[in-house]
């Protein structure tokens, strides 16, 4: 987008711009780019497309027949099988990962967005500190923060607890992070001032008037989070044992554990596995307008 | 999918190296830990929790708990032992909230005994008890370390025996080996007709330890002094050298087991045979779905004509963890999943749990037929087989660190770098140098 709108002088003019202004790239560039995106593009879609055609098929056929062309459709009877294995468990590990995804995102994504907007909006001593330890705390990966959360929620017995997961779910430097960087281009001193001197407290000029000016942003961090939330492998493993506090992802690490066994396994966790991207799919189709938004405006500015 | 559970393993491999040094602080290192448990039950109810990763366990269980008002057991699950449970074994015990019994496989028994994360439970006068009823060399995997002790309840075997394609043996008058000697005759055999007699995995370590387990070789020594380690004794060679030989003819294939690739490889009728355990039945049945009818069971290969001698691959015991309040209450339980009629019949319809007590390894279950095996009772070669193990071969305390070290060095030979006899001696000094890192003491 920003690639075409700055490049628009001598050598628009020598290529020949359009009517409606913008630019025709060579030919050869158009189509070398294109290429590349295209084999992106097939790379990435690949795996789910093997996902696609496996899930519509019976066990048998998953190993036997081509692994890129449908056999049986059985789609619909492999998911019904899916839902039925265990009492619906696996329905159970979906809406724990909805819970654990969608409630931790949010409340993840409004704590972060309060502290970032604090960094970036009130002067007060130790400011710079506080955000370069948020910042640091970007580069220490989540796995390696596991086992001290599991012996700190030992001592308050809260292991194989839904708190377990929720609760380390809410922090995100990352989010922080945006959310100062977001506030300080988006919303203008002057706003504030006037607000104040209409009588709204700082709690009410935030969430009436920063808030909404800060929503691409919040769309950005929600995601993130989302996502992170929803692929955590790690800490489910280490804080749960009870299989009904399970999300999905973990659930299905267990089956595909069990393969040797239970072979017939083998299709339920590939459809599975094909259920559960679809709520990330379906996120990011929703969002995605706000998302490019939120990136682009935090980029520019 | 495939990728997110490869990445997921990985996470978890590099977690568990994050993690190794904190597990392993503040316990006392060395063998044995101490005497065994008070053995005494509570004056109450009591609840115990019980982690493990057997599909459908939960239903077994609840038969006991309506049996057992008293005695409620609290089924937890996850991934099998390597894949995580064993590491959250350990954090649970430093975080002092372990569940009361966990299953763990007897390879890993001696990790936990030096790591001080298993109770002795031979105070229970009803195990000590119990002693006879189990498979002789299988009691031996779990009555580890000073003498009387023991660490765990054996729960399944994995008796080896040689599963082969009885129709195209047949349609191609090979002869069935009975020894390895023949079994490299029928090699080049099945070779000249485009065939493999088998895939020689790179991964499984624990399968080659069944070889040299049934070829009479001993990895690991325990008593007082300490830790003996001998990879690389006679027999360990002697295998080395035999399946080396066949590498090196290219008359067994190469593939990583448990791949799709393998699988395929298996199902198009490519490699006839695997020396495998007893639950390797259902792993065939499943891999090489259109291979059904054609298997069928036979003693694994010999070393010497007229032998009787197998090897075993895996199997696990059901351990009280450390810090258990009810000990008492904990083994009966154990005593009743692993020897009761009705337990071990549910567990093995279940879960295809291949019980470790000699009645089980009669259970009516495991005298019939089997369809994909032409309606062969495969189970009773196994049920002989069980009964030919070398009593007395015994694991190391850093299990995952051998394996690892061999499988690397196994992967280099096969693909031409180095030799299977290169792999176990480097495996051998690896091991000794992570014995001596976490002061277990080792006999040179």
């Amino acid at each position: 987008m920003s690639a075409v709108t700055t490049s628009r002088s001598p050598l628009g003019t020598r290529a020949g711009a359009s009517r409606s202004g913008a630019i025709r790239e060579p030919l050869v560039s158009r189509t070398s780019a294109m290429l590349v995106m295209a084999v992106f593009t097939v790379y990435f879609l690949l795996p789910l497309w093997w996902l696609l055609v496996a899930s519509s098929k019976s066990t048998g056929d998953i190993l036997t027949t081509n692994p890129l062309w449908f056999a049986d459709m059985r789609l619909f009877s492999n998911i019904g099988d899916l839902f039925a294995y265990r009492d619906g468990i696996f329905l159970r590990w979906l809406g724990n990962s909805l819970l654990y995804a969608g409630l931790g995102g949010a409340v993840a994504t409004l704590l972060a967005a309060m502290a970032g907007y604090a960094l970036a909006k009130y002067r007060f001593p130790g400011r710079e500190l506080v955000f370069d330890v948020v910042l640091g705390g970007v580069l220490v990966p989540a796995t390696a923060l596991a086992l001290p959360l599991f012996l700190i929620f030992s001592q308050v017995q809260l292991t194989n607890t839904f708190w377990a997961v929720f609760l380390p779910s809410l922090v995100s430097p990352f989010g922080v992070y945006l959310a100062r960087i977001f506030a300080a281009s988006s919303v203008p001193d002057e706003l504030l001032e006037a607000s104040r001197l209409d009588g709204a407290g700082e709690i009410r000029t935030f969430f009436t008037v920063s808030l909404r000016l800060m929503s691409p942003a919040l769309v950005t961090m929600f995601l993130f989070q989302f996502v992170a939330i929803w692929n955590n492998f790690f800490l489910p493993l280490i804080m749960l044992r009870s299989e009904e506090l399970f999300p999905v992802v973990f659930g299905l690490y267990g089956w595909n554990n069990q393969l040797n066994q239970i072979p017939e396994l083998r299709g339920l966790v590939l459809i599975g596995a094909l259920l559960s991207v679809i709520p990330l799919i379906v996120i990011f189709l929703l969002l995605q307008r706000f998302w490019r938004n939120g990136l682009g405006t935090g980029a520019l500015k | 999918m495939k990728h997110r559970i490869l990445a997921a393993t990985s996470g978890v491999a590099l977690s568990a190296l994050l993690l190794a040094g904190c597990a392993g602080g503040g316990t006392d290192s060395g063998s044995g830990s101490g005497a065994a448990a008070d053995c005494a039950p509570a004056d109450g109810p009591v609840t115990l929790e019980f982690t493990s990763w057997i599909p459908g366990i939960e239903k077994v269980v609840d038969m006991w708990n309506t049996e057992n008002p008293d005695i409620q057991v609290k089924v937890q699950t996850g991934p099998n032992g390597n894949n995580g449970t064993y590491q959250n074994f350990f954090n649970q015990i430093a975080a002092g909230n372990a569940p009361d019994l966990g299953q763990i496989e007897y390879d890993a028994l001696p990790n936990f005994l030096v790591q001080d994360g298993v109770e002795n439970i031979a105070g229970c006068s009803d195990v000590v008890a119990a002693k006879d009823q189990f498979v002789g060399w299988a009691w031996n995997q779990v009555a580890l370390g000073e003498d009387g002790a023991v660490y765990g309840i054996p729960q399944d075997i994995g008796p080896m025996a040689l599963f082969y394609r009885k129709d195209l043996f047949a349609a191609n008058g090979i002869a069935i080996p009975t020894t390895w000697d023949e079994y490299t005759e029928a090699a080049k055999k099945i070779r000249a007709l485009g065939g493999y007699i088998t895939n020689f995995s790179q991964s499984d370590i624990n399968q080659f330890a069944g070889f040299v387990w049934q070829a009479g070789g001993q990895w690991f020594g325990n008593d007082a002094d300490g830790w003996t380690v001998s990879l690389t004794d006679s027999a360990s060679e002697k295998v080395a050298d035999y399946w080396q030989s066949l590498i090196d003819q290219d008359l067994v294939s190469t593939y990583p087991a448990w791949t799709d690739e393998w699988n395929n490889a298996y199902n198009s009728s490519q490699v006839w045979t695997w020396n495998s355990a007893v639950w390797g039945a259902n792993s065939i049945s499943s891999g090489a779905p259109d291979t059904a009818g054609g298997w069928a069971v036979a003693d694994l290969p010999q070393w010497n004509a007229g032998d009787k001698v197998s090897g075993n691959w895996g199997g696990s015991s059901i351990a009280v963890l450390k810090g258990s309040e009810h000990p008492y209450e904990a083994t009966k339980f154990a005593l009743w999943l692993n020897t009761s009629e009705e337990a071990l019949t549910a567990l093995n319809e279940e879960a295809n749990i291949y019980p470790a007590t000699t009645e089980g390894l009669k259970l009516p279950s495991l005298t019939q037929g089997v369809e994909f095996y032409g309606g062969q009772k495969i189970y009773d070669v196994f049920a002989k087989a069980a009964t030919e193990v070398t009593p007395d071969f015994v694991w190391g305390p850093t299990m995952t660190k051998t394996y690892a070290d061999v499988s690397d060095g196994f992967k280099a030979a096969v693909s031409g770098s180095g030799t299977l006899a290169d792999a176990l001696q480097k495996g051998q000094d690896a091991t000794i140098g992570a014995l001596e890192s976490q002061s277990i003491p080792v006999k040179k």
